[in-house]
């Protein structure tokens, strides 16, 4: 534990000696990090690292081996279901590959979150999925089926859905995997305006350095050798200033 | 993030000469229950109001609740005709009012009627009806190309798929085909010794459970089990392999999925079906058998011998026969609607009811066609 007071109050979520794993094989052990509230946030590292293992600890769909995950005060892993429960509504998850339902139109998988945890009326909610749509570019899209639109607006969808309840804290994995450099471009925009109106933290996994440079306040690096973080910062500056070779490798595509 | 309750959101206006200015107060959240706009803002046109502001210094905290009612506001606003201004709105307000406005990326042409008339419905079905009859006959003729390949040993087929695809619809179904056959036996036993009773013919109903096993209904029990069981179970397999892509990959590195995935499914069900109906006979006549002997007080000999003179083996083949057009049905269907499966999990779940769907119909149509023929051969 840290000794500063309002350390707590300025972090949106709080991971302290986590080490997470399958079993007895341990992916990456004593991760300790911050994430500022309002920041952009990056875990990243090589493929086969351990960010998606991490980042299923950190959204509880995998109990750590150890440490603890707090969202402000509270440990969600001591926490009982209902309050973990009700953690779960106060943050949302992009997937990888969008993970829509594909029985539902865009709009009714942008809309279900908001019927299931909140009393507001249909039309309510058709409108708030349709604003959370038109905010990701996929105004007009609303009766579509998740088949009938490309891998990208799938993503995107899956980008909405995420902040379908206005959530504190919205966590995205690898969000430009398999998109254009051009869609990809635009996705960072997105992000960035969203965090910028809605003011909310956003949490991301992924490896494309492009993207980690133009959004990124903060970040960790997991190494795979080291199964543990090697560097944390702002990961510009960790590029212009970091002594440690691995992360100089990394962060320059291994011209150091 | 604090849990104490936030002050409850109000809305008022006032006019300040051609203005009219909205003054949001509170919290306007999710969780928030909303006031009822005033009269103003429903007709701002009559009071002489060109431009709307706003003024939120009493907003406390708001989310994308508050950004739908501005949205709303400035559509009305739009078609009454009168400006409405965003420079006093919040940053984040504007900030996300200019995100949605910003055109897609891509105009939505019209995603396709997903609406149905009872009418129209009826048409597809009819339709969907006549299509799956040619298809199924088509891929079967595809499957049997397949099957002359590999007879000359040039189809790309793996034995031990096949023996493993075996041992999961033939030993595997023993326990629901055991229990199924017994329960028909014990039925058309019960049933047939009311009937027969009244003239005192107990005795044969052995004759009965025996050519009624023999000829239609073990073979048709077992046709509508495997339909269900494992029709589906292949429409499953390869409808998830259909919407990985994975049935793409194989077409891709020359192997063809009609000789890979679907000639081992074919030949491991038209093998097993009939091995099961020879089972399911001896499971049926068994359970014909407790009645008789339990219920109707007739000797163990007696029963054998009566059913030994009610059926021959030619009676045994019809069913037999029966039995592998069913296998190649049940396979076709599971594997045909597998391979036309959508790329989602709603689409493979269709395509699963559609494959047992398929299935029973057509082991009825087969059914009742065979008999008609072995009627008009005399068999
Ligand atoms: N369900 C699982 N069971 C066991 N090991 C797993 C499982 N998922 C991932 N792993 C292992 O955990 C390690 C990290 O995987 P992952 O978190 O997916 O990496 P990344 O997302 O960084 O590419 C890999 O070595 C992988 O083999
Ligand atoms: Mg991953």
């Amino acid at each position: 534990m840290r000794g500063a007071g309002n350390d707590e109050d300025d972090a949106a979520v709080s991971v302290r000696g986590l080490s997470v794993g399958y079993g007895k094989h341990v992916v990456q052990r004593d991760l300790d990090f911050d994430i500022a509230r309002g920041s952009i946030f990056v875990i990243m590292g090589p493929s086969g690292c351990g960010k998606s293992t991490v980042l299923r600890a950190l959204i509880g769909l995998l109990e750590p081996l150890a440490g603890e995950v707090l969202f402000g005060a509270e440990n969600f892993w001591d926490a009982s279901p209902e309050q973990q429960d009700h953690l779960r509504r106060r943050f949302g998850v992009m997937y990888q590959g969008g993970a829509l339902w594909s029985s539902m139109t865009v709009a009714e998988n942008v809309g279900l979150p908001l019927s299931e945890h909140t009393s507001l009326d249909a039309a309510t909610i058709r409108r708030l999925a349709e604003l959370k749509l038109a905010l990701v570019g996929l105004k007009g899209f609303e009766d579509f089926y998740p088949a009938e639109i490309s891998g990208g607006m799938n993503k995107r969808v899956g980008v909405a859905r995420a902040l379908a309840l206005d959530p504190a804290v919205v966590f995205f994995d690898e969000p430009s995997a398999g998109l254009d450099p051009l869609s990809s471009r635009r996705l960072d925009d997105t992000l960035l305006a969203l965090r910028d109106g809605l003011g909310c933290t956003m949490v991301l996994v992924t490896h494309e350095l492009d993207s980690i440079f133009a959004i990124a306040d903060d970040a960790i690096l997991l190494d795979p050798q080291a199964g543990t973080l090697i560097a944390q910062g702002n990961p510009r500056e960790l590029r212009e200033h970091s002594t440690d070779a691995r992360v100089r490798r990394f962060l320059l595509r291994g011209a150091a | 993030m604090s849990e104490t309750t936030p002050a409850a959101a109000a809305l008022t206006t006032r006019t300040d000469d051609t203005r009219l200015v909205v003054c949001p107060a509170g919290a306007w959240t999710l969780a928030a229950t909303l006031p009822a706009s005033p009269a103003a803002l429903h007709a701002p046109e009559p009071a002489g109001v060109t431009r709307i502001a706003f003024d939120c210094t009493g907003l406390t905290a708001w989310d994308s609740r508050f950004v739908v009612f501005v949205r709303e506001l400035e559509e009305r606003c739009a078609a009454a005709g009168v400006a409405l201004e965003r420079d006093d709105l919040p940053q984040g307000v504007r900030r996300l009012l200019e995100l949605a406005d910003a055109a897609p990326e891509r105009a939505a042409e019209s995603p396709g009627g997903h609406e149905r008339a009872f009418l129209r419905e009826v048409g597809l079905q009819v339709i969907a009806f006549v299509r799956s009859a040619g298809e199924l006959i088509e891929f079967t003729g595809a499957a049997a190309v397949a099957f002359g390949r590999l007879l000359r040993g040039r189809a790309r087929f793996r034995v031990l798929d096949m023996l493993r695809i075996m041992q999961d619809v033939g030993a595997e179904a023993l326990p629901i085909v055991s229990l199924i056959s017994i329960l028909v036996g014990l039925i058309l036993a019960y049933i047939g010794s009311l009937q027969l009773s009244q003239f005192g013919a107990d005795e044969y109903v052995a004759n009965l459970v025996a050519i009624a096993m023999a000829r239609e209904m073990a073979a048709m029990m077992t046709g509508i089990i495997m339909a269900g069981r494992t029709g589906a179970a292949f429409a499953a397999q390869l409808g998830t392999m259909t919407a990985n892509e994975e049935i793409d990959a194989l077409r891709t590195a020359a192997i063809p999925p009609m000789e890979f995935l679907v000639l081992p499914r074919l030949l491991a069900l038209v093998l097993m079906l009939p091995l099961l109906t020879v089972y399911a006979n001896l499971m049926g006549i068994v359970g014909g058998a407790v009645v008789g002997l339990l219920l109707l007080d007739i000797e163990p000999l007696q029963y054998l011998v009566q059913t030994r003179g009610a059926v021959d083996l030619g009676d045994f083949a019809t069913g037999l026969i029966k039995a592998a057009a069913y296998g190649v049905i049940v396979a076709v269907s599971g594997c045909l609607r597998g391979m036309q499966c959508g790329r989602s999990a709603a689409a493979v779940g269709a395509a699963t009811t559609s494959a047992v769907v398929t299935g029973i119909v057509f082991i009825v149509v087969c059914s009742a066609t065979l008999t008609v023929v072995y009627q008009v051969l005399g068999i």
